[in-house]
């Protein structure tokens, strides 16, 4: 496959207009924003709520649009740009090869501080692919081979000198199956503190982890019984409460309620509704309603590894630019 | 039989849209295909293989049975704690007493030794090929090769042991060189047992540790290894009651036939085995015992089997004792 040479400093005229009518609102706290009806399916031509946006940065007309993969004609991305200072996670030009399979075509995004972005796309389009990207776990695939700059916060994250360890202290990660350690409920919180090196309040730091992930109530009498004798909603609570406990500043979740229950799917998304107060959260999915929900901006990859739109969730899910992405949401295809 | 089947079947396939039958009949008499002739087969086979289990529980009873039958009666307090003698008298109940305390001694200690050598070594191999290696041409080589080490005959293992320990390195016919040739004996399957072991565990359990920042390290020690410990800890163990029984190799490396004193050494008032001293083991003194002429002492070398099988058995039981305690959330 021919790796296509972005041309990323082209403006995409076609890709300004959709967000022009939307008020803008300063950077207010995000207690502040009314809060969002947690399980109530939006389709995806459902009218939209007016004024509903709960982040701040729109994009304007005066933003410049990235583009790349210039000779792809029939699906020009359209990747809405985030301001530079808001931006925790930017991808230029990033590869990712498997042996001689292109997993991924050259992404080039920036992601908002403290929202939720959502990705999706069919299965083996690449979305858990730039996932593990974003903290490196890539590296643990003998065969792959990544390409381009994943910067954090300004620093490319695949230079030399970075130690992935380090990396994935500031970017945690949950993962698809519930996975807590065969220990107790409270080594498994404190785990990853215990090998940063915290030596302040343990106790209070797993507690206010479990009370961040929507637990405490339920385990704060069994914190010395096994982690594994949760059920698997709680399972994956404890999980993000591992991730949550050394407090990074972004939460990674790959399709963290594709192995649970409606109800227990329900729980973790209202939770992640509230950790985008304190972090950034990256999350695939492959439930299109689940990221209609939950997200701020979405980001979809279609197959052959490419991501064809970036931008506000309720635009994406409205009113998409590319027909392919349409076709995808609205079921035709996936 | 097979007119009405196909009568039936014909009738079913008229009457399929009337829902059910209001007969009474064998709503299954048209179902073709065998099934009782198939089932009975099954049983066949269930019945050979139930078989071929017994033949393995018959002979084990037997072995044991005749073993404790000629043994009984010998194996006794003095047994344990004298050394051999080779006068028959001695070994009769009452008498100056004789045993085969220096064979036990020496086999728990080179079994003890050989346990700390492949431990080290074994788990450290498989470690490192199963956590760090990369996939390589020379990687997929090296694994072939130690499962082929597997197969070879212990005696060479013992030719290895008197050309390497015994005689370049200069141990000796010693205690160490002993152990040192069972731990190359028993290293291959205790490696490829502990790969298994490391392999079982699921990698969604590095990739907790690795997402919130632990080292290659500290997921091989916190969660690697743990996890994996009981496999490990089963395999080794029960290489080494294979280990315990051999008698070849030890031959080559010199373990003397009859020793008369345990491989100890009094070190301040501390006893602490002798490593370049020579030694018995209990196979070897078994054997002993079983060429010699007065019949007898065919009850005293079954005694000895006796001893020899019960700490085989110990440690197989210690062995699944860890294995249920560790398996166990």
């Amino acid at each position: 496959m021919p790796e296509k040479q972005p041309t990323a400093d082209e403006p995409h005229t076609a890709n300004e207009p959709h967000a022009a009518n939307e008020p803008r609102r300063a950077h207010e706290p995000h207690a502040a924003h009314e809060p969002r009806p947690a399980h109530e399916p939006r389709r995806a031509h459902e009218p939209r709520r007016a004024h509903e946006p709960r982040r701040a940065h729109e994009p304007t007309a005066t933003e410049p649009i990235r583009t790349d993969g210039g000779r792809v004609t029939e699906a020009t991305p359209s990747i809405q740009e985030i301001p530079e200072a808001d931006t925790v996670i930017e991808s230029k030009d990033l590869t990712v090869h498997y042996g001689d399979v292109q997993a991924l075509q050259p992404v080039n995004v920036r992601l908002p501080e403290r929202e939720v972005t959502a990705i999706i796309g069919p299965s083996g389009c690449g979305k858990s692919t730039f996932l593990r990207c974003l903290n490196r776990m890539n590296d643990m695939v003998d065969a792959a081979r990544v390409g381009g700059e994943l910067r954090f916060r300004g620093k490319n994250v695949y230079d030399g000198d970075v130690d992935p360890v380090a990396l994935r202290r500031r970017v945690g990660m949950v993962f698809q199956k519930p996975n807590p350690f065969p220990k107790s409920i409270y080594d498994n919180v404190a785990y990853g503190l215990k090998i940063q090196g915290f030596d302040g309040d343990m106790d209070a730091r797993v507690e206010e982890a479990l009370r961040g992930a929507a637990l405490w109530n339920e385990v704060s009498d069994q914190l010395d019984s096994s982690g594994l004798d949760l059920s698997g909603g709680q399972q994956q609570r404890l999980c993000i409460a591992r991730a949550i406990a050394p407090d990074p500043e972004v939460i990674l979740m790959d399709e963290p309620a594709s192995a649970l229950d409606p109800v227990a799917t329900a729980k973790v998304e209202d939770l992640i509704d509230e950790l985008a107060e304190q972090y950034t959260v990256v999350i695939v999915t492959h439930n299109m309603q689940q990221a209609a929900r939950i997200s701020d901006k979405t980001a979809v990859f279609l197959t052959g590894g490419k991501l064809v739109e970036f931008g506000d969730t309720d635009r994406i899910f409205e009113n998409p630019e590319n027909q392919r992405v349409e076709d995808y949401i609205t079921g035709k295809f996936g | 039989m097979t007119g009405s089947e196909r009568d039936g079947r014909g009738s079913d396939g008229g009457g399929e849209d009337e829902g059910v039958r209001a007969d009474g009949g064998d709503p299954f008499a048209s179902v073709g295909g065998n099934i009782e002739r198939k089932q009975r087969l099954g049983r066949v086979f269930v019945g050979i293989c139930f078989a071929s289990t017994l033949v393995g529980i018959v002979a084990l009873v037997a072995l044991i049975g005749d073993v404790l039958y000629e043994a009984w009666g010998w194996v006794t307090l003095d047994f344990l704690t004298y050394p051999p003698s080779r006068f028959i008298e001695n070994y009769y109940p009452g008498g100056r007493g004789a045993g085969i305390y220096p064979a036990l001694v020496g086999s728990i200690l080179l079994i003890a030794l050989t346990a700390v050598f492949t431990m080290f070594i074994g788990v450290g191999a498989a470690i490192y090929l199963e956590e760090y290696a990369a996939e390589s041409r020379l990687k997929s080589f090296i694994e072939a090769n130690i499962a082929n080490l597997a197969g070879v005959p212990s005696i060479v293992y013992g030719l290895l042991g008197l050309a390497v320990f015994v005689r370049a390195v200069g141990f000796g016919e010693s205690l160490l060189a002993g152990a040192l040739t069972l731990t190359l004996l028993i290293l291959p399957i205790v490696i490829v047992s502990a790969q298994e072991a490391l392999r079982a565990v699921p990698d969604s359990q590095r990739e907790a540790a690795y997402g919130v920042g632990a080292t290659d390290w500290e997921v091989v020690r916190d969660v690697v290894l743990p996890a994996a410990l009981p496999g490990i800890m089963t395999g080794t163990i029960l290489s080494l009651s294979r280990a315990i029984g051999e008698t070849a190799p030890l031959i080559m490396v010199g373990a003397a036939t009859s020793m008369f004193v345990a491989p100890v050494r009094e070190v301040g008032g501390v006893p602490v085995p002798d490593l370049f001293g020579s030694f018995a083991a209990m196979p070897m003194q078994i054997f002993d015992w079983a060429r010699l002429p007065e019949a007898e002492f065919q009850h005293v070398a079954a005694a000895g089997i006796v001893v020899l099988l019960t700490v085989l058995l110990l440690m197989n039981v210690t062995a699944i004792l860890i294995r249920n305690k560790y398996e166990t959330r």
